[in-house]
């Protein structure tokens, strides 16, 4: 319960921030809300030297979209934040679906979603949002900016493609050409669980065909799954039940589940499809 | 006063390395100041360096809720949050409810409702639905338990201290009991 | 001027739901857990965990841990064993190790500790101890334990050739094989009830301070049983009973978790003594759910031999106990598995026989506890779900098979066919009023319309009966110490009064009920009488709060010492109107002459005269203690039903409606009783649906922390209705109470369980251990098999 030793900063631009870490040495963190970061150091699985705080960073905590439909969400925007944007509700279901079942209410009024990025929890549901919407990590670091598409950013479990001196300040959401339905489904035994499985589906639609799907999988493999066999049988068809049929088993067939306390990978895979069905079912309830 | 330390030599204070950092913040409307190293827990500051013991420790996994507090009027987990991070913001805990005479609602709703037991899990709580009843005055019981749900209680079964926070709601609100 | 009778509601009597007096402090956060206190010169204790769960120990080095500036004591078992203090009894005669010295027999078992100026550092120091284990095989459950050949972990025992605890017997076994060869049909059930922990929020925890100076030591600690506590202390550690003092501040909850003595207040204690400052343990959550008293892990073979129009000939149950690496279960000596015994009393069999066994295993110790009432949680999920899967075998109707088979109403007290006598009961008025709440009726309607529509409802039903307030002294003991209670009762000259007890409340709310009795017994105000427990200094022996005893026994004595105080007062009433006794009458709170009840003398003022004008030859005071032996145990019944619907795709299951019926006698605070019932039903639906431990083959834990060992939270607990319109007064307890609080805990579990397993009927699936996780109710019903067992950990695929 009671973290090792380390050294803190908490600087005040980001600048001062990438300085710090750039001095750091080889083992430093960035702080943000800290709600996977604390936990783990407090049980020893994590101990860096050096934490740097970036919670005093000016004008980070906004979500918003520009005049073309591109989201862009800031370092310190907490997951409570987007789980009460109306803009969020009224123009990308798939994130509106996923905000209220980060964790817990508590945790989710400092955790945020691109710090959930950057932690690369295999069992984070973010990922599997961003990754289905065709989401990117904007990385600054010394030499300046870089856009990270999502599916590059994440290495493995706990691990992203940031260098030790960058810090990632904000997530994109490309704009939407056709019009966005989809949603995230996480069985969880209860409020806080972990992920026995999660699954994002992200379509978008021009005139009853289906323009551009993406279908990412939370807690079925030792990463973020794409599915991107899954959401490409969606693509170019209009949304019946042969095709949803189709993604489902596609995307069961991507799941790499383990069989483990939570389920048996049997089951798990059947959630993957059942996730799958339940969401474009939904969407093409509404549709109709 | 002079606070007294123990010594354990010279060759002890050479080395150590332990970075301490002054942070001033208040807690319950008062100004405070303090030095910490940087690994100390928010809730180990308010335990054991305020000395407010209302905020209570259940788990080690961010879990249980039982050590809530307000910063900033939102609801923390205060053992995920390092005392460093208390610096220039301001916390509110259990001790700061009830006014000089009068209890807060929420404490008297507990109270009428039978929403504690052991008393634990109550400080807790009772700073969840505060922040809840402050930015939702008129919450549906569905709208409690979800708000409540990073609050874990073993003795109640919920269901009296979600009457607890409604009954606080309706006070609050003006409408008599 | 008419005068009016004392309003026994109004003065906070029994039937009042007075409001808790314990809030006043726990609302304001002024709570005195014993995390809160703090002493001069305190210092912090860490403890250092074993990783493995059966593993040799060639050497541990210290050293580095010694020079970490802060740290003031390294303990390990060597420097335990120099003092004799390496291993310590059990409360079920045996031993079980304070710090481990030859092997470490289970996953998180205590090794070393560090005492220094903060937590943290002994934290770091911890880590910085060196232990070299040498792994070896790792038992998991009774099966392996026993097993020809099995690795033998109780090596350090003499006389211990295997791995069995015991083996124990009750019942006519003659009788039950006749029985069952009369029997039409026989109906059999395997169980397996999983390891489970009381977890309360709050963990264990102790600060020892010796003081050298006075030669007295002073803990302060989560313990449900102080009294106990400072027998055990003064044995272990061969200090003068006299010089210790156990004090039990606020407690956070305890379920059984905080009876067991465990290593770590033994270590705090030797430090403090070594150190002679106050020592302060505080374990974190983790250490508190792999190491210290869990709960269950029995399997069960059952069988029940019925005649065809559904009458239960007989009974047969073995069990085998997963005792852990020690055998430190906290239960009256005698019975080696509880009172699993209790199973089926309220059904009127014949004949039954048990037989148990208990394993060791490479696992934390304990068995008893969690709201168990010393097993009888599992002797009631195992007879429900026996009951369940017997009236499905014969096709009968889940209530009517119950009804027919329920002691009726006039042939109490009852004897059992494992010999235990019930007391008192209205069992089919209780199941009347539950089925009538939950529409049971209209919902088997409602139930055939939904299957036709391919929705799955269920419904589940479960009784319980089970003795409460252990215990009488020719039965119970806890190593040889009778298990009666105590209550002191002291009336101050102006009628204000102060009553402790040896119990010890950990949110059952005795500062509030406590006092009802009193003012029920003697008219004094509930407000005027305050209450104090926990403190060996000061209050009357006890055995403590556990097992739902405190109602039966400790409340019984505090109705027989205000009795006493009653007696005496009359003396002194008859003093103060120059009357003889025979002339007294009594109404609540005043003595009167029977002749001319005007005249008349408040219990108040008798209270005064006892300081101020004491008959000639009458010793002053008013003050008095009782200690009351059961005449036997109280045995209140409960129905619980359950309506879920089940989603056949995910094997998700909600719960539409949950109705308790619980007959506890008379209630002396509704509000605190109905308190318990939703507590407990909490716990039960927690067990059914998501709750428990496990194992993988190496011993390593699963359910060690809580993002493993799942609580509901508001979120997911469903609502509860409660019915009190049955009350059967027990015949042999002052007041006519039983005990209360676990009896949900005890019955609940069954009725989620047949629920499910109600609403999935049509694939002739009959058991689904619990949890009854969605992956294992969807197995369940797309394979059409049983689910047996504790969920499997992880396997690669």
């Amino acid at each position: 319960m009671y973290p090792s030793r380390f050294r803190y900063e908490a600087p005040r631009s980001v600048d001062e921030a990438i300085g710090l870490l750039h001095a750091g040495g080889d083992y430093a963190k960035v702080l943000a809300g800290g709600q996977s970061l604390i936990p783990l150091m407090k049980l020893r699985f994590a101990s860096p030297d050096l934490l740097v705080d970036i919670n005093d960073l000016p004008g980070l905590g906004y979500h918003r979209a520009d005049p073309d439909g591109t989201l862009r969400i800031g370092a310190l925007c907490r997951h409570a934040d987007l789980e009460a944007s109306e803009l969020l509700k009224a123009t990308q279901p798939t994130m509106a679906a996923a905000a209220p079942v980060i964790a817990d209410p508590i945790v989710r009024n400092r955790g945020t979603l691109v710090g959930s990025l950057c932690h690369a929890d295999p069992q984070g549901d973010w990922a599997s949002v961003v990754l289905s919407l065709g989401g990117s990590v904007v990385a600054q670091g010394p030499e300046g900016r870089r856009v990270i598409p999502l599916k590059d950013f994440v290495l493995g479990p706990f691990e992203n493609a940031l260098a030790p001196d960058e810090i990632a300040v904000e997530a994109i959401i490309p704009p939407a050409k056709g019009t966005r339905a989809g949603g995230y489904l996480k069985l969880e035994r209860r409020v806080g669980d972990f992920a026995t499985v999660g699954v994002a589906v992200a379509i978008e639609t021009s005139n009853g065909t289906v323009t551009s799907a993406g279908i990412a999988l939370t807690g079925v493999g030792g990463a973020t799954i794409a599915a991107t066999e899954a959401a490409q049988a969606l693509t170019g068809n209009p949304l019946t039940a042969q095709s949803v049929g189709e993604a489902a088993r596609l995307a069961a067939e991507a799941a790499r589940p383990r069989t483990d306390h939570r389920g048996s990978a049997a089951y798990k895979r059947h959630m993957v499809a059942t996730f799958v069905e339940r969401i474009l079912g939904r969407t093409e309830q509404k549709a109709a | 006063m002079t606070m007294v330390y123990e010594d354990h030599g010279d060759e002890a204070a050479a080395g150590q390395d332990i970075p301490v950092r002054r942070i001033r913040f208040t807690i319950n409307g008062a100004k405070k100041i303090a030095e910490v190293e940087p690994r100390l827990l928010l809730s180990h500051l308010i335990r054991r360096g305020v000395g407010l013991t209302g905020t209570h420790m259940g788990c080690d996994t961010t879990n249980c809720g039982a050590c809530t507090v307000l910063v900033d009027g939102a609801a923390v987990k205060s053992c995920t949050m390092l005392a460093v991070q208390a610096d220039g913001h301001a916390i509110e805990t259990v001790e700061g409810l009830a006014a000089a005479s009068e209890l807060h609602p929420l404490q008297e709703g507990f109270k009428q409702e039978h929403g504690l037991q052991c008393g634990f899990c109550t400080p807790g709580m009772m700073m969840s639905a505060k922040a809840l009843l402050a930015r939702n005055p008129d919450p549906t019981e569905d709208e409690v338990r979800w708000a409540l749900s990073g609050n874990l209680c073993r003795c109640t079964g919920y269901q009296n201290i979600v009457k607890s926070v409604l009954w606080a709601a309706a006070k609050l609100r003006g409408e008599s009991q | 001027m008419t005068r009016q009778a004392v309003d026994e509601i109004k003065i906070g009597g029994i039937g009042a739901s007075r409001k808790r007096v314990e809030d006043d402090r726990f609302i304001r956060g002024k709570g005195n857990y014993t995390d809160d206190i703090v002493l001069p010169g305190m210092l912090h204790m860490e403890i250092l965990r074993s990783p493995l769960a059966h593993a040799r120990i060639r050497s541990i080095d210290t050293s580095k841990a010694w020079d970490i500036p802060g740290v003031h004591l390294v303990l390990t078992g060597e420097m335990m064993a120099s003092r004799n203090l390496a291993w310590m009894p059990t409360l079920s005669y045996d031993t079980q190790a304070v710090l481990a010295t030859d092997k470490v027999r289970f996953q998180g078992q205590e090794v070393a500790c560090v005492i220094a100026d903060d937590p943290y550092i002994a934290k770091d120091a911890c880590e910085a101890i060196d232990v070299d284990y040498e792994p070896l095989p790792v038992i998991v459950s009774p099966a392996q334990a026993l097993a020809e050949g099995a690795p033998l972990i109780r090596d350090d025992k003499e006389n211990q050739p295997d791995n069995v605890i015991y083996h124990w017997a009750v019942g006519d076994k003659d009788g039950t094989d006749r029985a069952f060869e009369q029997a039409d049909l026989i109906s059999k059930l395997e169980l397996h009830y999983p390891r489970s922990h009381p977890s309360p929020i709050e963990c264990c925890g102790s600060i020892a301070d010796f003081n050298r100076a006075t030669s007295k030591l002073t803990v302060y600690m989560t313990t449900q049983a102080p009294h106990i506590i400072r027998a055990a202390v003064a044995m272990v550690a061969e200090l003068p009973e006299h010089m210790i003092r156990i004090v039990s501040p606020d407690i956070g909850g305890g379920f059984g978790n905080k009876v067991p003595v465990y290593p770590g207040y033994v270590c705090s204690i030797l430090a403090s003594i070594l150190l002679e400052r106050p020592v302060k343990w505080i374990e974190d959550k983790s250490g508190n759910l792999i190491s210290t008293g869990f709960a269950r892990d029995v399997y069960l073979q059952g069988e029940m031999a019925l005649r065809k129009d559904g009458k239960i000939l007989a009974v047969r149950m073995h069990t085998d106990a997963d005792h852990g690496a020690f055998f430190s279960d906290a239960q009256p000596s005698k019975f080696k598995i509880g009172l699993m015994h209790s199973a089926f009393a309220a059904y009127d069999i014949p004949v039954a026989h048990l037989t148990a066994r208990g394993a060791y295993t490479n696992k934390a110790p304990g068995g008893v506890a969690y709201r168990c009432s010393f097993r009888v949680t599992e002797a009631m999920f195992f007879q429900e779900r026996m009951i369940q899967a017997a009236a499905s075998d014969l096709g009968m109707d889940q209530a009517e098979f119950r009804r027919m088979n329920f002691v009726s109403d006039d042939d109490f007290p009852h004897r059992t066919p494992f010999g235990f006598l019930t007391d008192s009961g209205q069992y089919a008025k209780c199941l009347d009023v539950g089925l009538k709440a939950i529409g049971y009726e209209n919902f088997r309607t409602q139930q055939a319309e939904a299957r036709a529509n391919g929705r799955l409802l269920g419904l589940g039903i479960s009784t319980m009966t089970e003795p409460l307030g252990a215990g009488n002294s020719r039965e119970f003991d806890i190593l040889g110490i009778k298990m009666f209670d105590s209550a002191e009762l002291k009336v101050h000259m102006t009628g204000k009064a102060i009553l402790r007890t040896g119990a010890k409340s950990q949110g059952q709310g005795h500062e509030t009920t406590w006092a009802q009795i009193v003012a029920h017994e003697l008219g004094i105000p509930a407000q005027d009488v305050v209450v104090e427990e926990g403190d060996t200094d000061t209050a009357p022996f006890g055995m403590g709060t556990y097992a739902s005893r405190s109602t039966p026994v400790a409340g019984a004595a505090v109705a027989m010492v205000s009795r006493k105080i009653k007696a005496k007062a009359r003396k002194l009433a008859a003093h103060l109107l120059e009357v003889s006794e025979e002339d007294i009458d009594w109404e609540l709170g005043r003595f009167y002459v029977r002749s001319a009840p005007d005249r008349g003398v408040t219990i108040q003022e008798c209270a005064m005269a006892a300081y101020s004008n004491m008959p000639d030859g009458m010793e002053p005071g008013l003050e008095n203690t009782a200690y009351y032996d059961p005449p036997n145990l109280t045995w209140p019944f409960a129905v619980y039903i359950v309506t879920v619907e089940v989603d056949p795709v995910t094997g998700v299951w909600d719960v539409l409606n949950m109705v308790a019926v619980d007959d506890c006698g008379v209630r002396i605070n509704p509000m605190i009783v109905e308190g318990q019932i939703m507590g407990g039903l909490t716990e039960a639906y927690a067990m059914a649906n998501m709750q428990f431990i496990t194992f993988d083959a190496d011993g390593n834990c699963v359910g060690a922390n809580y993002m493993d060992y799942l609580l509901p939270s508001a979120w997911e607990t469903p609502g509860f209705e409660l019915h009190s319109e049955v009350v059967t007064p027990c015949p042999h307890h002052p007041l006519g109470a039983k005990g209360i609080g676990e009896c949900a805990a005890v019955g609940g579990p069954a009725a989620f369980v047949n629920a499910v397993m109600d609403a999935i009927s049509g694939t002739g699936v009959r058991n689904i251990d619990m949890p009854l996780l969605p992956d294992r109710v969807w197995d369940a019903i797309t394979s059409r098999r049983d689910v047996s067992g504790a969920p499997p950990v992880r396997t690669d695929e």
